[in-house]
């Protein structure tokens, strides 16, 4: 038996299918996968992502202790409830996690990171921590509910509580508001406006009832996948991990380089490899040919050489196969997947597929 | 609960055939693979005249969650592959025992088809699958 979030009897008596993702039993689907994928884009979806760790950080010096611990700078975020998304480092620029922190006050930061990377994250925190006097609280007390798609802000709107939900409505897109124990933040990984709300586990049963009644179409994370995929988000564990750097994996935008004299951790590793060269890059493909795109699939180039599909799906918006894949940096607009000893085209282009319902790309 | 149809046989690895009229056999997966793989959105049917062994991998069938191979349950010549999942691989979704057919197969020796599961059988296995 994997570890299971609050929601885990609910989504069983749902009917859902359960699978093993990181170790936590999580539904993968109630039904249709392609269905859920549909409901977020033409209307409303809500995950259950109660299995991601919220870590609340404290202290005097947080704010530098982040400076120091985040390849992107929290000194942009002024206003309190902003949001950034960043990756952590290793001293050699392979990325421990990538993450979502919110700036609280100023003394109190609070970071969302990924279910699968929880304990190694905690700890890297947490050795990093002394020096600053911080405070690493993970919040194993609170559920975390996604309600993504063109009317889920709505929906949900009319179940918060009153106070709570007039601020959430008039949130911008990457910034939180929080109540009591509750957090709503205008953020997502589907390519869709909505709300990631933080509650208090022992109210998240009645609060996911009460979406569905209004009509939120209760999603898996089978569909999480086709929407962030769609969307061009990265997925940490496929896409990169501690053996590539950001510059590998379409992630240099979230690299702050300056000021020049903060020295985060990665930080020389990352100007080292900038000096000489990236040698790939990270790439949306469109399959011409029919097929589906799988993560590890070998990616030929020709004339310039090989890569590898690190994601891989049938995208239900553009009812293609599409995916992200790892290759030489000089590579162009073409290249071929290697699919059951065939080599298919595929054409490169830079993600995301899909944006609020509709291609962002040419196809 | 998934159907299992009482005149199909069947394979552990859940392919079905019948046995049709003609001699041929037919051959699709069943109600609870289509059920385990979701959606599926890409299907790759033999063409006719490939020569396939019983057990060989034959066919794909891709959902939006990963690939499967197709085992033939027989050995024989494939008379035909099913064109119409070619743009419409949710057939196998939506009758996993009639139109969602993947491909018909001539058997070299008819013996093969007596000796594959029946389907009380096969509903042995699918409960030894999942408890």
């Amino acid at each position: 038996m994997g570890l299971r979030t609050p929601l885990f009897d609910v989504h069983v008596a749902a009917g859902a299918r359960i699978v093993d993702f990181g170790g936590w039993d999580m539904p993968v689907n109630y039904g249709s996968q392609i269905e859920e994928h549909h409901a977020v884009r033409r209307d409303s979806g809500m995950f259950d992502v109660s299995h991601m760790c919220v870590v609340d950080l404290r202290g005097a010096r947080v704010r530098d202790y982040l400076r120091r611990l985040l390849a992107n700078d929290v000194a942009k975020l002024t206003q309190p409830g902003k949001a950034l998304y960043s990756c952590m480092l290793r001293e050699h620029g392979g990325v421990i996690d990538d993450l979502i922190v919110y700036y609280m006050d100023d003394q109190w930061y609070r970071m969302v990171v990924n279910a699968g990377t929880r304990d190694k994250d905690l700890a890297w925190l947490r050795e990093h921590a002394g020096g600053y006097e911080v405070s690493v609280e993970p919040r194993f007390d609170l559920a975390m509910v996604a309600v993504q798609g063109p009317n889920a802000r709505q929906k949900a709107a009319g179940l918060l509580e009153p106070g709570l939900a007039a601020r959430a409505l008039e949130l911008g897109n990457f910034f939180g508001t929080a109540a009591d124990q509750w957090f709503v933040a205008r953020t997502g990984y589907t390519g869709e406006d909505g709300w990631e709300i933080m509650l208090p586990a022992d109210a998240v049963a009645q609060f996911w009832g009460r979406l569905r009644d209004a009509g939120v179409t209760q999603c898996g994370l089978g569909a999480r996948d086709t929407l962030r995929l769609e969307a061009g988000m990265n997925l940490y564990g496929s896409d990169m991990d501690e053996t590539v750097s950001p510059l590998e994996s379409g992630l240099g935008w979230t690299i702050a380089w300056d000021p020049q004299d903060r020295d985060f951790i990665g930080r020389a590793a990352l100007a080292s490899q900038k000096a000489s060269g990236v040698a790939r890059k990270l790439v949306g493909l469109v399959l011409v040919d029919r097929g589906v795109l799988r993560s590890h699939q070998k990616v030929v180039v020709p004339a310039v050489g090989e890569g590898e599909v690190t994601s891989g799906t049938f995208s239900p918006t553009l009812e293609r196969s599409i995916g992200l894949a790892r290759v030489p940096s000089q590579t162009a607009d073409r290249c071929e997947i290697e699919i059951r000893g065939r080599l298919l085209h595929a054409a490169v282009v830079r993600p995301p597929f899909v944006r609020q319902g509709k291609a962002a790309i040419a196809l | 609960m998934s159907n299992v149809p009482a005149d199909l046989r069947f394979l552990k690895s859940h392919e079905w055939a019948r046995l049709e009229a003609d001699g041929t056999i037919t051959v699709g997966i069943s109600d609870h693979a289509q059920q385990a793989l979701g959606d599926l959105v890409f299907v790759e049917a033999p063409e006719a005249g490939r020569q396939v062994a019983a057990g060989e991998a034959c066919a794909v069938v891709e959902s939006v969650k990963a690939a499967s191979d197709v085992y033939s349950p027989v050995g024989g010549e494939v008379v035909a592959g099913n064109a119409a999942l070619g743009g419409q691989p949710e057939l196998i979704n939506q009758d996993p025992y009639g139109a969602g057919w993947i491909m018909r197969i001539r058997p070299a020796d008819k013996a093969q088809f007596a000796a594959l599961l029946d389907a009380k059988a096969y509903e042995a296995a699918l409960a030894a699958e999942t408890h």
